[in-house]
This record gives structure tokens, sequence and C-alpha cells, in this order.
């Protein structure tokens, strides 16, 4: 007999009998209902308490705050996914000062080291956030694929407010997470982190040293 | 660990007293503080004279054949449906959270569940069960509290000790840091690991005499032993004594025990 | 680089008071595990603010509970789904097994390099050992487990594994193994690190990780991590191979969101950790990263032994967060090096009698005050002290009625000790015998000998009192 077999034997022919299966009372993670403006206000306070940076937005504003943010830290480029939204508004805003914008548009392995050595910045979209934990919930795509979150050293983000959910247990079941997962799915809480080193943090130990997160209203 | 949920039984008329074999032989003035204490209640002690040990010393060892031997023993001193009293979280621990494991599948499961039910702490049973009021008469004094782990944890009853002596008028409570850590008493662990207990002990000393109160106070005679006797062998500025003989004292001063 | 890592394997078991003795007289030592866990403990219990951390521990319980209930089903599940997503899935018997498969995986691949996530079943059977013996190269990210592998040690904590090494310590290393500049500068620390692994991820052939939960439903593995370096290790190298405990699997997604909110907060105080990663399959052909070879080793490794007790069972609720160290008075003073074993702490104790046998691991369940600690704060309520008397009764066969059944039961049991409680047990069980004996004890006090072995090293022989409680009572009464 196999292993796989062995093991699935021996557990299902278990020598104390069937195990009793509990019920799971889920009620705990219930919150009260919230206002989009409390569920910002808690969101902007957990992620800035794990170091995130978080600037509120308009649709119409956020291109050139994005602008004034990398050009604050001297970014020289910015990783934009190609047929977003996100990405379209960059291209078409005529907003002369941004730094050169690169589009992640084929397999990672012909530019893995001009990747993880010379992009400076990276955006992304998300499909929501978690007010109670300070986390942004990214699916990664074909148009916005995993590494763009992770390798740049600056990672900025876009969350809409509405798509704010109050803990991670309600923005799955809303979302409907159950019926399918992608290859990859995050939640994202703050820059990368360690404290490794007797216990004091440093920040960008593998992956980005800043996460700024753009809250358009 | 701990019941989430307690039900206290009304005062009653009659209770066992379980003094333990630590009582017995090294502490018989606590467990006199402690009868004197129900008997003031209006409470009629009844100390079962066949009583010995519950058995925990070697059922922690793991040799369960002897300690059901001897906890056996125990198990008919009680014929009545009264409270059974026992001045120690850790063999109150035993009787209440341990007999019915250790009687499972024997012909006495019952009647071990049933003294197991029965089994109280005795501060626990003065504070939520007596409801006793204490009026102290003693002078102004400072006083540090450990509770040991098994009144702690597995009877649940931390907040008991310093609820009782938060009572006494005259006696302030300087709490410890790191008052939830264990002395290192652990019965036998003291004598097969007396190097990790001498590391904890010798810490719950220096946070005990740090608080400057010169005297604690515990629920249990094991971590009496330990802390006491490190620091008497240490020459620390620490004395130790059992909580019920701390609060017979206050509230009797000069008349000691009336045996 | 240094790459032999010294496994537990060439650390005897049996000599744990003498490492107990060593760490307990070395200030440093004790200074960093106080520290450190003293943080930890204050962390933890801010993070739970607000919480009914009883009604969330219930739950975490008996998501486990159900899980384990299921778990020959959830098992086949998670491989179902897996699969159906491009993932393959390999069960291993046991350790040596698990490292075979893995061995295989890379010679099919002719991969060199390895890249490592942190994971603690990869310890357990000592992998990075087998590879090396293999000509693999196998490399740790986590900067904590890195640290470690440089110093040619092995972790001292399943969650902070150098946290018995202090600044300047890991200051000294890093100049010594891999050229960094001395400094006591914590960034420029990480940086380097960051430096150095970027390279290794790039050139790696393949990546290894544990996983944290897998969700059966959805055929999810999710990995809990604050670096980044568990994202690079599942995404940027060619292959992936996650490894496993079988008890991890949960039924259902939902599960994973009440024990991520306990694994976090008891394990490091955190609300959340900065990433957390769920991975349900390979790269598809529209992708333009991440590993187009996904494989998961599902390891038993003494695990469906324990599964077969009520009882011991509940040693697999666990979800390795670390609390009940961090909270361990004895782990606290003596360290994670000391148990000699993959899982030190009160886990350790109960875990690991399993894994290598109640015979090599015979003085572990009795390294513990039974102060319950570690029950009190276990996120899934694992009666940790309850078990610890469960393995002390196993370890010398205590208990006719309840015939021991673990590995190696029966080793600590010696005749004179057995003799002892034997003649404890006649005297306590006759009434008569014990007042005599008490009695004749108490008149006796003078005699009694001053010294007594390891309790009277530290403390004063605990004083007989001139008349027992029982003759008091008796003169009462008359």
């Amino acid at each position: 007999m196999n292993s796989r077999d062995t093991i699935l034997q021996r557990l299902r022919e278990r020598s104390g009998g069937k195990l009793h299966r509990p019920d799971c009372d889920f009620s705990v993670l219930e919150r009260p209902s919230s206002s989009v403006a409390e569920r910002v206000e808690q969101f902007q306070r957990t992620i800035e308490s794990v170091h995130g940076e978080v600037h509120r937005c308009t649709p119409e504003s956020w291109v050139a705050q994005l602008a004034g943010i990398l050009s604050s830290r001297g970014a020289r480029n910015l990783l934009i996914p190609a047929a977003h939204q996100i990405g379209h508004a960059l291209r078409d805003s005529g907003q002369d000062d941004l730094p050169e914008l690169l589009i992640y548009d084929e397999p990672v392995v012909s530019w893995q080291a001009h990747l993880f050595n010379n992009v400076d910045a990276s955006i992304t979209s998300t499909r929501g956030g978690i007010a109670e934990t300070g986390s942004l919930i990214l699916w990664p795509t074909p148009d916005e694929p995993r590494l763009m979150s992770l390798v740049p050293p600056i990672h900025v983000a876009v969350l809409k407010a509405s798509e704010l959910y109050t803990t991670f247990h309600e923005a799955m079941r809303v979302q409907n997470w159950m019926s399918g997962m992608p290859t990859n799915a995050l939640l994202i809480s703050g820059p990368s982190k360690t404290a490794d080193i007797e216990q004091t943090l440093a920040y960008g130990v593998h992956g980005p040293k800043e996460l700024i997160v753009l809250v358009i209203e | 660990m701990a019941d989430l949920i307690k039900v206290y039984p009304p005062k009653p008329s009659h209770v066992y007293f379980y003094a333990t074999c630590l009582v017995d032989m090294f502490y018989p003035d606590a467990g006199m503080a402690g009868i004197q204490l129900l008997e003031r209640e209006g409470i009629r002690v009844i100390f079962p004279e066949d009583q010995t040990c519950c058995g925990q010393p070697a059922y922690t060892s793991g040799y369960h054949d002897d300690a059901r031997a001897v906890a056996r023993a125990q198990l008919d001193l009680f014929p009545e449906d009264w409270p059974i009293v026992v001045p120690s979280g850790s063999c109150g621990g035993m009787m209440r959270k341990h007999y019915p494991g250790l009687f499972k599948h024997t012909d006495q499961e019952t009647k071990a569940a049933g003294i197991a039910a029965r089994t109280w702490e005795l501060t626990d049973f003065l504070l939520n069960v007596c409801h006793i009021r204490l009026e102290d008469l003693g002078e102004p004094t400072n006083v540090a509290m450990h509770t040991s782990c098994s009144a702690r944890r597995e009877m649940g009853i931390a907040e008991v000790g310093p609820r009782l002596i938060g009572q006494l008028n005259n006696v302030n409570l300087i709490e410890q840091v790191r008052a939830e850590e264990c002395c290192g008493f652990g019965g036998t662990f003291a004598v097969r690991h007396p190097e990790i207990s001498g590391a904890m002990v010798s810490e719950k000393v220096d946070t005990l005499t740090d608080t400057g109160a010169g005297a604690f106070v515990t629920t249990d005679c094991g971590c009496l032993m330990n802390i006491a006797g490190f620091a008497e062998k240490n020459q620390k500025p620490l004395s130790g004594q059992h909580i019920l003989s701390f609060l017979w004292e206050r509230t009797n001063p000069g008349q000691g025990d009336k045996s | 680089m240094n790459q032999t890592t010294r496994t537990p394997q060439h650390i005897d078991v049996r000599e744990f008071h003498s490492r107990a003795r060593t760490a307990i007289a070395d200030p440093k030592i004790r200074k960093n595990f106080r520290k450190a866990m003293d943080g930890l403990i204050v962390k933890r219990k801010d993070a739970f603010e607000g919480w009914d951390l009883e009604a969330l521990r219930e739950l975490g319980a008996n998501i486990r509970l159900r899980a384990l209930a299921d778990l020959p089903d959830l098992l086949e599940q998670l491989e179902k789904k897996l699969t159906d997503n491009g993932v393959n899935v390999h069960w291993a018997i046991d350790g040596d097994e698990a490292c075979r498969i893995i061995r295989d995986i890379c010679v099919a691949r002719n991969a060199k390099t390895v890249i490592k996530g942190k994971s603690m079943v990869t310890e357990e059977m000592e992998l990075n050992h087998y590879l090396a013996d293999h000509d693999i190269e196998a490399l740790e990210s986590d900067l904590g487990e890195y640290i470690v592998q440089l110093a040619s040690e092995t972790p001292s904590h399943i969650i902070m594994p150098a946290i018995h090494k202090n600044t300047g310590e890991i200051s000294e290393l890093m100049y010594e193994k891999t050229g960094t500049d001395l400094s006591n500068d914590v960034e420029y620390l990480t940086a380097s690190a960051r430096q150095q692994l970027r390279e290794k991820f790039m050139n790696a052939d393949v990546g290894v990780s544990g996983v944290n939960f897998a969700v059966a439903e959805t055929g999810t593995l999710c990995l809990v991590e604050n670096e980044g370096n568990g994202r690079m290790t599942t995404t940027v190298p060619p292959c992936h191979i996650a490894v496993t405990g079988i008890e991890k699997v949960v039924g259902y997604l939902e599960d994973v969101a009440p024990l991520l909110a306990l694994l976090t907060r008891s394990a490091t105080g955190q609300h959340i950790t900065t990433y957390f990663n769920m991975i349900s399959g390979s790269r598809k052909p529209d992708e333009l990263d991440g590993p187009e070879e996904v494989h998961v080793v599902l390891v038993d490794n003494g695990r469906s032994s324990i599964y077969q007790d009520d009882e011991l069972l509940d040693t697999l609720r666990c979800i390795r967060c670390g609390a009940c160290m961090n909270h361990c008075p004895v782990y606290t003073r003596v360290g994670g090096h000391t148990y000699g074993t993959t899982y030190p702490g009160p886990i350790g104790k109960i875990l690991m009698p399993h894994l290598i046998g109640l015979d090599e691991g015979r003085h572990l369940p009795s390294a513990s005050s039974l102060c319950g600690a570690c029950g009190e704060v276990c996120p899934v309520k694992i009666p940790i002290p309850d078990l610890l008397v469960r393995l002390r009764q196993e370890s010398v066969d205590g208990d006719k009625l309840n015939p021991a059944k673990v590995r190696g039961h029966g080793a600590k049991r010696n005749a004179l000790e057995a003799l002892v409680w034997k003649g404890w047990s006649w005297m306590h069980a006759r009434p008569g015998a014990y007042r005599f004996g008490t009695t004749v004890a108490s008149r006796l006090r003078k005699l009694q000998p001053g010294k007594l072995g390891g309790w009277t090293r530290y403390r004063t022989a605990p004083k007989l009192a001139a008349r027992t409680l029982h003759e008091r009572m008796k003169e009462r009464s008359q």
C-alpha cells in the first residue's frame, strides 16, 4: 500500500472510534454596522499603526497627489497595470511630473533582473480593504501580476472607500470567495517588516519598504 | 482549566474540612485558622479523621495507580452531601478537576464525580458562599500576595485573595510585577529540576521583596514552603504566611488560635 | 558560505539537564529571553483588547476539532481541489519519505539551489541537512532562520528563530560569514540581508515553504508572514514545494478568518501580519509570474498515531503560534536550545515525544511546574498541562487501567522510584499508618535532615510542626 492509502486508512480506522464534530459559532466575529467614514477612519488608524501611509483622494485628485508623493521620494519610474483603468488614467492624465511609466506585459523571466534592480515604485488596484486590521485585498491578475506588489521598494495601492469592509470574515463572505479562489490572493497590511533582530522593527526586509494607500472617496 | 461558570451553593450548616497533608504536617496553624474562620461564620466543621492526602504527588508524577489507591481511601470520608472545603488551590484542584478522570470507568466513578462537584477552595468558599465580612483589628501594614497557579488557573480564583484582603481596612496590598508567574514549586518538579525551579523562585522572591511590603501571603503551602524557604536561606527581608492565618490574625489580634 | 546545519539529530535530547544548568547560569541568555518574552506577553494582551477572547478561543478550538473529526475526508477533498488547480499532491508517511519526495522533484528539474521560507515541518524532518547530503543547497530566507543558518544553529523559538541572539552577536556573525560591516544598526543589517537574499531569490531553482492553514473547500494554501520572503519563495522560483503536516487542513475558507485572528495576536501581538498569502494553484497560461510547477507534500510523521487516542489527539489542534513558550516560565529561564528538540517549550514537550519516542524524549514531560500558563493562553485551548501529566504517566507506565501507548513508553520507569511511590501509596491509603507515621515524624522533627537534595540547594528545609493538625483536632474534640 502506498503512503497515501496507509495514512488515510489509519485515519479512517481510528482506534478511538468516530470523533465528535462540534458546532462552530462565528458570531464572535460580527461587528456593529458602521458608516463608510468610520471604516475609512478605522482603516487609516490601523494601517498607520504598522507604518502604512494613507492619502485621502478624490477621483479627480489622486493622479496629482500620486505625482507629488513619488517625486518627493525621487522615484525614477512607476510600474503600472496596462489594462486597468488606473493605468489608463495615468497614461492619459497629461500630468507632466509623473515618473517614467512602465508596464508589466511580458513573463517575468525575460525582465526579472530589471524588475528587481531598477524599478522604484509600482501601483496596483485592490479588491477592497479591511478596516479592523488595516488590510488591503489584492487578487493579482495577468494585468497586475504577483510581483508588482512585492518587488519594487514603494508599493502604491488604490482603494475605493466604498469597498472597505469591517472584518476579513465579512469581506470573504460578501465577495463569495468560497465559490472559487484565484491562483493567488493576498491581504497586505503595511510594508514588509521584520523583528528578527532583537525584536527591533525594520522595514523593507524583502518586500516594499513603503506602502502608500490612496483612498478614493 | 478554570470553570467558565461556577455555581456556588447556598451557605450550608456543615462542611467537611479536608486539610491536605502539607497543612497537616507543616502548617497546622493555617488549618486551624481556616476552621475557626468557618466556625465564626456559623458553620459546623467536620474533620474526617481518616483523611490523609489527595494523591496529587503521585498523580502529577505519573504514578496514577498509586495516586488512585490513595485517592480511593478519601472517597468514603464524606458521606453527607455537605461541601468539602480545602485550604489549597492545588489539592482542591486535584479533587475537583482530576478525580473524575482518575476514576473514569471504575466502580467509584459516580462517587468521585460527586465529590469533585462539591469540593471548594476555602478562601473562595469564605468569600462567595459564606459572603464573609472581615473586620480588621490589626495595625496598619503592607502585604504582597502570591496566588498559586492552581488557584489562579485551575480553580479560577485569582481575584478571591485580593478581595478578601481588600476587606481589611488597615492592610495595603501591593502587587508585585509578573504576579501571575509561577513561583517554581510544582511539587516534584522542584526536586527533579532544581536549577530551573531555583531560578524561578529566586525571581519570585525578588519581585515580592521589591514590593517593599516585607511580607507575603499565599493560598498554597507548597508555594509558601518554596518562596519563604528561599527567602530564609538567602536572608531576604521577606516573610510568608498562609492567607488563612493572616486573615484570622488580622480579625482576632492577640488571640492566636483557640484550640 | 558554510551550509552544514547542525541539526537536532546531532543533539542528545537527554542532555536537557546540563544544558538547562548552562543556560540558567548564562546572564545573556536569561536577559535576551526574559526581555523578549515579557514584551510578547504584553503585546498579546493588548492585541486582544476589546475581543471576547474566550468566545474566540472556543471558536478556534471547535474549528480545529471539527477539522480533525473530518480529517481523512478533508485531506482527500484538499487533494482533489489542488489537483484540479494544477498542483501536484504527494503523501509522506515520515520525514525521510518527505525529504526523498522533495529531492526527487529537485532532481527531475535539475535543481541545485533551493530557497526556503519559514517551515517548522521541514526543520522537523531536517530537510536542509538531507538536501546538503545530496548536493542541493538549501538557503533559509526568513531573516531569523537565515541568521540561525549562518550560525549553524537550530531555531530557538518557532516564531522567532534567532530570539536567543542580541544585535551585537548577529552583527558579528554577519560580519564573519557575509562580510557586512560591524554595526548595531538593525536597519543596516536588515538591508544587507535583503541585498544578499534578493540575488538568491532570483537564482533559486526551487522555493520550499511551509503552510499555516490548508483549506479543503477551495484547495487553498495559506501562509502568514511579515517579511515578504514567503511571497518571494512561493512566487519567484519556477517551482514551489509547500510542505505541511497533515493536521493543518481546515474544512472551510471562512475557518481561516478566526484562526488568523487568533494566530497573529497570540504569536506576536499583531492584529494581522503584513502578508496573508493564499495560494490555490500553479501559474495559469495567461499569468506572467508565479511558479509553473507547484507541489504539496502532506507529511504524516507520527501524526496519524497521535490521532488514534482521544486525549492525545488534542496535540494536533496546534496552529504553531508559540504563545505557550512565550508564557512559559521554564522556557523563559532555559531558552529554546536547551530542549534539544525541533519544537521547544510546552508544545514541544507534548508533541516531540510522539515524533522521537517517549524513550528519547522522556525528560520532556517532567520539565514543567504544571503552572498552566500555556493552556491558559493557547488560542485553540489545548489542555497542555493535562497532556503533560498523561505523558508522565506514559513515561513510567503508571496506570494499569489505562495502559500506555506512546512509542517508547515506560522508558523512565525505574524500580527504586516505583517502590518509593508504592510505599508512599501504601501509607497514605491506610489512615492509621498515616497518623502513626506523621505523629512519629513530628516527634522526631529535631532529627529531620537539614539537607534534602535539590530542594535545600536553594531553600531551607520545610519544618515539621510540633503537632499535626490531626492531633490538634483530636484533642479539640475531646
